[in-house]
């Protein structure tokens, strides 16, 4: 790609950028949200079409005017999000579009799986072709989307994210399925934030900020903390001081609590934990053991099955969410577009989502428009919120703005409790290093923190204490200044059912 | 939409801001004009074999303004008959802010209507000062219990509303025809009737028909406006219908939220339905008819759910269905004509999507639950916990 140049109103996407690609190479493609990633690659899957610049296939100048074009030059795309149909079959998904045909009329299950079979086999993985997508973890779905590429025989690689779903050990499955495919002579684009993945699975990285290449190097050549300057454009604090913690009182605690997802599976099966004043305690588990459900229970949102809830000494077993925040609970939850926000609001509607009823934000039954105002200028200054004014809706937000909302909301006033689910979710560096000071901040003031992230590096940074939960439980906790990432790694995957020496007690020492 | 509408912004982005909101219905209502004209040639020259004549529509149309709006009578009339479209929209379109799909306005209408006949019947003697306000309480309250009912369903069994209010809309009929048969036949009528509402009728203050409905209709507009802008119930129930899992996350209660915008719609129709028993006919017989219910779905459409716009929507169609008969009399043009365009310009509002493309809009306004969204979002996922 040669001088490509995307101009939308009021900000260039992308500003002549150039990007090569050799055949067999794993090419990272690495920016914060907004950086032009995203436009650079729609570009080249013919979903843009650019102002200026040229894109040529083996040094030849081709005109991709749509996804079919890009596909007939074995260019494919895996998105964040999967675009599988969950009620067929792998086979038939992989197929779709260009059915095996047994006759004009019905098509060819067994050739279909006995095609997709050899092909899982040439690359090294291993995939039940007639299982059901549904019924497959997330990691194999991704496999399934690559598997698809391949039956079309994709030369050319894109991948949005691929690892921001999936556990460690996933990641590294599928870090193995892609060298496989580079050896294979097929290359690679592999779209991330996360410096670490694209130091360990790149052969070369471009750096792209503000839609303008600002490096390129080799993953021997450079480290973290280079990238994310780069990246980020000033020196960055990739680790948060976490500094000591002085716990004190017991403010949130938890007795033998069991809780029920949507389809009446009992997904959280006694859990007992305590947490104290200034401390963060952290959950580390696999994405689908609980803890959705748990904190769901906690603030009130989910019924508890059974079990008991203490905050501050008061039972609030089965409270409401208007009780649990009306005992400065600050909540942020980790589907930010389905709870912490009403998207098509105005920012100042979201900023008092959780106080909107309660003076100063209104009298009786009369909202004060101005106080709200106030209030919500005030609060994107102080969370440095990136936003052209407050009457605009959330929905015009990028993802990190959108957090740093909600952040602002919830760690506004004299919390007593932060219940933190995903809170760095699909944010930039930047964003990620904000709100963990703000998080060490309110944990130095006070507050007891609850922290669930499926980025255990995350948890491993911030946690005072660390609890790895697994199957509904919390089966080990271990300092967190001392846990170890292959350790707690384990217990993710295992629960610790092979390593004895962890005591799964819920109260700090 | 909601604060920007009164923290006036700078004029430019004030008209961009403006033309965003108004930019489909006023282009779907002059799509729905031309496709009638060609439909009025059309018909003209194929169906009456009357020579060719392109100006046909542009009397047709004038016709229309004319019979709407020509003469101070007109103009009664055009007010007479926006007034229960206007009280009705409202209904329907603050259950669109919520999220909610009310086709009960029917049957809302005619119970609204049977709750002020029965008051005003049992109420011959009292002062008109006592007579009419209690008259409309019992049609508001008729209409709000025939709201409150779906409502009441949706919240506590997750039962859909499309479905429950139709199914209302048949009680109501079939209701209305036993109460005007049995409980509140007037002896003697026949075919049967009830009493008329006597002291219970809305005093005429314009034109030999403009009544008092006409008031309390316009001063509908203001009040559900601050409802639903300016107060915190008002914010509820927009939350509820923008996404109810962050309004139960807010600690708002959607259950009863829709409860009470169930109500509250039920209400207004309910109102309409009064008006329009105690302000024209002042009888009611087995016939009892509206075509209100229906069409305030379209007027509260078209004006976007928004108090003001469902104002001038229901000015708009009050306008053409008083324009109509004058219309047939001196162009003869059928009057169904009048309901062809307001089919038309239904069917663009739904083509929303395409004409905001067409238009080079972006989601700027249209973001908030407007109707579109209730009315084109898919019915499978009830989010109610």
């Amino acid at each position: 790609m040669r001088g490509i140049t995307k101009r939308y109103p009021g900000v260039v996407a992308n500003d002549h950028i150039d990007l090569d690609l050799r055949q067999g190479e794993i090419h990272a493609l690495l920016g914060e949200n907004g950086a032009g990633k995203t436009t650079l690659m729609n570009i080249l899957y013919g979903l843009a079409v650019p102002d200026e610049g040229e894109i040529l296939v083996d040094g030849q100048a081709v005109r991709i005017a749509g996804p079919s074009d890009a596909i007939a030059r074995g260019i494919e795309m895996v998105h964040q999000h999967f675009m599988l149909i969950p009620v067929l079959s792998v086979a038939e998904n992989v197929v779709l579009g260009e059915e095996t045909m047994a006759n004009p009329v019905f098509l060819d299950r067994r050739e279909a799986s006995r095609r997709i079979r050899k092909l899982a086999g040439r690359f090294g993985f291993e995939l039940d072709p007639d299982a059901k997508v549904e019924s497959l973890s997330v990691g194999q779905q991704q496999r399934v989307e690559i598997l698809k590429t391949l039956y079309r025989d994709a030369q050319i690689l894109v991948l949005d994210e691929p690892t921001a779903v999936l556990t460690p050990a996933e990641t590294e499955e599928i870090f193995v399925l892609l060298r496989n495919l580079a050896k294979d002579g097929r290359s690679i684009i592999f779209i991330s934030h996360k410096l670490n993945e694209v130091l360990e699975i790149a052969d070369r990285i471009t750096v792209i900020r503000r839609g303008r290449v600002v490096g390129e190097r080799r993953p021997a050549e450079t480290d973290d903390k280079e990238l994310a300057e780069l990246m980020v454009g000033r020196s960055v604090q990739l680790t948060v001081d976490r500094g000591e913690s002085h716990p004190t009182e017991v403010m949130l605690k938890v007795e033998d609590l069991h809780v029920r997802d949507d389809r009446g599976n009992e997904v959280v099966r006694g859990v007992d934990v305590e947490i104290r004043r200034g401390e963060i305690l952290g959950i580390a588990g696999v994405a689908g053991n609980g803890q959705d459900e748990f904190v769901e229970a906690l603030v009130g949102l989910r019924r508890v099955a059974s079990g008991r809830v203490w905050l501050n000494g008061r039972n609030v077993t089965g409270a409401s969410p208007r009780q649990i925040n009306e005992a400065n609970v600050g909540y942020v939850p980790a589907d930010r577009h389905r709870f912490g926000l009403i998207l098509a609001f105005p920012l100042t509607d979201n900023l008092v989502l959780t106080s909107y009823y309660k003076p100063p934000f209104a009298h009786g039954l009369v909202r004060d428009g101005r106080a709200i105002l106030a209030a919500a200028r005030q609060r994107v200054r102080e969370y440095d919120v990136r936003t052209p004014s407050t009457e605009v809706a959330a929905q015009t937000l990028s993802g990190g703005n959108q957090q740093k909302l909600i952040v602002s909301r919830e760690f506004g006033g004299d919390t007593t409790l932060l219940v933190l689910d995903q809170p760095t979710r699909g944010l930039d560096v930047g964003s990620i290093e904000f709100i963990h000071k703000r998080i060490i901040e309110k944990r130095d003031a006070g507050t007891a923190v609850l922290l669930v992230s499926a980025e255990l590096d995350e948890v491993l940074e911030l946690s005072d204490r660390i609890a790895v939960m697994y199957r509904g439980k919390l089966v080990a906790f271990v300092d967190g200044r001392q846990a170890d990432k292959n350790q707690v790694g384990l217990l993710m995957a295992t629960g610790g059912a092979t390593d004895e020496t962890h005591e799964a007690t819920g109260t700090s020492t | 939409m909601s604060q920007a509408i009164a923290r006036l912004p700078r004029p430019r982005a004030l008209l961009r801001y403006l033309w965003s909101l108004i930019a489909v219905p006023l282009v779907s209502f002059f799509l729905a004009l031309l496709v009638g004209a060609i439909v009025i040639i059309l018909s003209s020259t194929l169906v009456l074999k009357n020579p060719f004549d392109p100006t046909l529509p542009l009397t047709a149309y004038q016709a229309l303004a004319q019979g709407a709006f020509g003469s101070f009578n007109s103009v009664v009339t055009t007010l007479v008959i926006t007034t229960p479209l206007l009280l009705a929209g409202l209904g329907v379109g603050i259950g669109f802010r919520a999220g909610l799909f009310n086709i009960g306005a029917q049957g809302q209408f005619l119970m609204g209507a049977v709750g002020a006949v029965a008051v005003a019947a049992n109420m011959q003697s009292s002062p008109p000062a006592i007579a009419i306000p209690a008259a409309l309480a019992g049609g508001a309250l008729a209409g709000a219990a025939w709201g409150f009912v779906p409502g009441l369903l949706k919240a506590t069994s997750g039962a859909h509303e499309v479905v429950t209010t139709i199914m209302m809309n048949y009680i109501a009929l079939a209701s209305l025809a036993w109460i005007v048969k049995g409980p509140l036949k007037e002896m003697g009528s026949n075919p049967p009737t009830t009493p008329d509402v006597g002291a219970a009728a809305l005093p005429i203050l314009i034109g030999s028909t403009g009544h008092l409905g006409i008031l309390l209709a316009f001063a509908a507009v203001p009040i559900a406006w601050f409802l639903l802008f300016r107060t915190t119930r008002g914010f509820e129930i927009r939350a509820v219908g923008a996404n109810p899992d962050a309004a139960r996350y807010a600690g708002v209660n959607p259950r009863l939220m829709i409860v009470l915008t169930m109500s509250i719609a039920g209400m207004l129709a309910g109102l309409a339905g009064a008006c329009t028993i105690l302000g024209i006919s002042h009888r009611m017989n087995t016939t009892f008819q509206t075509k209100v219910g229906f069409d305030s779905i379209t007027v509260a459409l078209l004006g976007r759910s928004n108090p003001i716009g469902i104002m001038f929507a229901a000015l708009l169609f009050g306008a053409m269905r008083a324009g109509a008969p004058p219309m047939q009399i001196n162009a003869g043009i059928p009057v169904e004509l009048v309901d062809f365009i307001q089919a038309l310009i239904l069917l663009f509002l739904i083509a929303n999507a395409v004409l905001r493309r067409l238009l080079r809009l972006r989601g700027v306004a249209g973001a908030e639950q407007t109707g579109f969204q209730t009315i084109t979002r898919s019915y499978g996922r009830e989010t109610l916990t």
